[in-house]
């Protein structure tokens, strides 16, 4: 008997592990050692320089510009995000399980949409809906008579970072909204019913019984959204045009310095450093914010 | 509370409490709810409304009356996306790329997942830990290197390299999900099949195997979005222009500037690249949304 089990399990687990080791573990930590060399990828020597590269980026301004946007993004987006989500699935689960708005399934259906396409159309497409002349915001503002707001989106210094950002949150809400609302109708209905016999208001009942008990969905979604603010790179790229236009540097995040460094210029060293800091970042992150939401959960 | 809840409900009857529940008071809120929700319904179909109609506009149209409806319909836009745009050539990419790599992610994470969720052995915990830790790092932070390996291999540029590198990445989510899955199945009829002689290879895939189809499908559907929709691996990766994926050629296309003169073709590739994710999201949604939520609630 004892053979025959790993008869299978060898078997079995050698395709999996190979893969993920020959492509996901050991690139990651080939390039810590990378970041510690100055190498340009053409030869086969690697000149070690230690610490040299992380020197270098953090007193680099376009890198620590690059990376100040990345927090910006790390405050701004699950707040926004989570916001809305929260509110929508609220409005959705309203009047306990079963008793939900008119037309729900529609709005499911509709909002989770832009989470399965692609994010270089969504990026190509709010481009075009940026557009300062024949753009759908603009067009918009120009017909309710706000055509003083009317812009350049991605052309102007001042917005291009947050209009991208709005995309990220336009297409992010319909998901978080979906697992909010999965989890609040995980909730027994007997909890509000024995809220209401108190006199407890919606307001008291989603602050004092919702809230508390998706808090760790609502964990789970903030360090998910916290991990997309620190890549962004695919809406950025497409929406910059590959980095392109004037004003692109101004929202330039990590992820797209990095990919300059590495695919333009050939300095994989410098390159690799900037990923290592963000790994670094991410875990950093996730633990802190692991630690700072921990709460008593409720079990029930 | 747990004890007491019984008895609430015994001495309050439901009719009073839906009563409660749907005063008059609601009303306001009810309205207010619907306007929301039609607004943000809006604000998600226009755009994608708007691409689709502008898809078969014609040049001068786009650029000089961005709202109306077309005056005729310019299937010409298609045509030129598909052989000029070369968008018919990376769709074909993409179908082959994929088609390995779906299968080969379904195999061989089921074949993992089903060993750490079944078997007791040594490491069997720091296996489950070592592949649930890809779950964290954004896929960019081992590009560098991952490129160099592609090329050490001679498998860059090539389609089963892409494909390989694609089940790579899908391992972690996949088998979490699969091992949760494998570890609700009963598991009497696996042992009853073993002691009537079939080895562990013919329970697993005559067995067991069919007995996951509901979780092979959601994670078949999970995958085949990620996949179809993936940008930076071949970007990096497949840098032969003739080789290029859909997600990837579109992208080019949009960062040539020198392309951007012919707006219809543009508009009707994004449509192109759409519609297999439209139609697979509309058949499975059900699937697609039950499967993300337990990966996001259990997480």
């Amino acid at each position: 008997m004892y053979y025959r089990k790993y008869r299978l399990i060898i078997p079995f687990m050698l395709p999996a592990l190979i893969l993920y080791s020959v492509f996901v573990l050991y690139p990651y930590g080939r390039a810590v050692y990378i970041s510690m060399t100055s190498w340009r990828g053409t030869s086969s020597n690697m000149p070690w320089v230690g610490l040299d590269n992380y020197r270098r980026l953090l007193n680099e301004t376009r890198f620590m510009d690059a990376l100040t946007r990345n927090g910006q993004l790390l405050v701004v987006l699950p707040i926004v995000t989570i916001g809305i989500a929260l509110l929508f699935a609220a409005l959705f689960t309203q009047g306990g399980k079963g008793k939900g708005v008119a037309g729900s399934e529609f709005y499911r259906i509709v909002f989770f949409f832009p989470q399965v396409i692609s994010a270089v159309i969504v990026g190509m497409l709010f481009s075009y809906v940026y557009s300062p002349n024949t753009g759908l915001l603009n067009g918009i503002l120009r017909n309710v008579g706000l055509g003083g707001l009317t812009r350049a989106w991605l052309g102007d210094p001042q917005t291009i970072l947050w209009a991208i950002a709005a995309v990220a949150v336009w297409s992010g809400v319909g998901f978080y909204m979906v697992i909010f609302i999965a989890s609040m109708q995980s909730i027994p209905t007997s909890f509000y019913e024995a809220a209401v016999l108190d006199g407890a208001g919606r307001g008291r009942q989603f602050f004092d019984i919702t809230l508390p008990l998706m808090w760790e969905t609502i964990r789970t979604a903030l360090i998910y959204i916290a991990i997309a603010a620190l890549d962004f790179f695919t809406l950025v790229q497409v929406m910059t045009g590959g980095g392109s236009t004037v004003a692109a540097r101004k929202a330039e995040v990590a992820a797209l310095y990095m990919y300059s460094e590495a695919f333009t210029k050939s300095r994989w060293g410098v390159a690799s450093a900037v990923g290592v800091i963000l790994l670094i970042l991410t875990l950093l992150l996730s633990v802190v914010l692991m630690r700072l939401t921990r709460r008593e959960t409720y079990e029930f | 509370m747990s004890v007491l809840e019984p008895e609430i409900t015994l001495a309050q009857p439901d009719p009073g409490l839906t009563a409660v529940g749907e005063s008059s008071e609601s009303k306001p809120l009810k309205v207010v709810t619907q306007i929301l929700l039609i607004l943000w319904a809006v604000l998600v179909i226009f755009p994608f409304l708007w691409m689709i109609m502008t898809s078969f506009k014609s040049n001068p149209e786009i650029l000089t009356s961005p709202w109306t409806l077309p005056s005729s319909l310019q299937w010409v836009n298609f045509k030129h996306a598909w052989f000029e745009a070369h968008i018919g050539r990376y769709v074909w990419n993409s179908v082959l790329v994929i088609a390995m790599s779906l299968t080969g992610t379904l195999l061989i994470s089921a074949m993992a997942a089903y060993t750490i969720a079944r078997f007791q052995f040594p490491g069997n915990r720091f296996l489950f830990y070592l592949f649930m830790s890809g779950l964290m790092f954004p896929v960019f932070l081992g590009l560098v290197p991952l490129y160099f390996v592609m090329s050490d291999l001679h498998i860059k540029d090539t389609y089963h390299g892409l494909a390989l590198v694609y089940i790579a990445y899908s391992l972690p989510f996949t088998i979490f999900f699969l091992v949760g899955f494998f570890k609700t199945l009963p598991g009497e009829v696996a042992e009853a099949a073993v002691v009537d002689g079939a080895s562990q290879f013919q329970t697993f895939f005559q067995i067991m195997l069919p007995m996951a189809k509901p979780g092979l499908i959601a994670m078949g559907i999970f995958n085949f979005l990620g996949q179809w929709n993936q940008y930076l691996l071949p970007l990096v990766l497949m840098q032969d222009p003739d080789k290029r994926v859909l997600s990837q050629g579109l992208g080019m296309l949009a960062i040539q500037q020198g392309y951007q003169n012919d707006y219809g073709a543009l508009f009707a590739a994004m449509t192109i690249t759409m519609v297999p994710t439209l139609i697979v999201y509309i058949i499975f949604q059900r699937r697609l949304e039950s499967g993300l939520t337990a990966g996001a609630l259990k997480g």
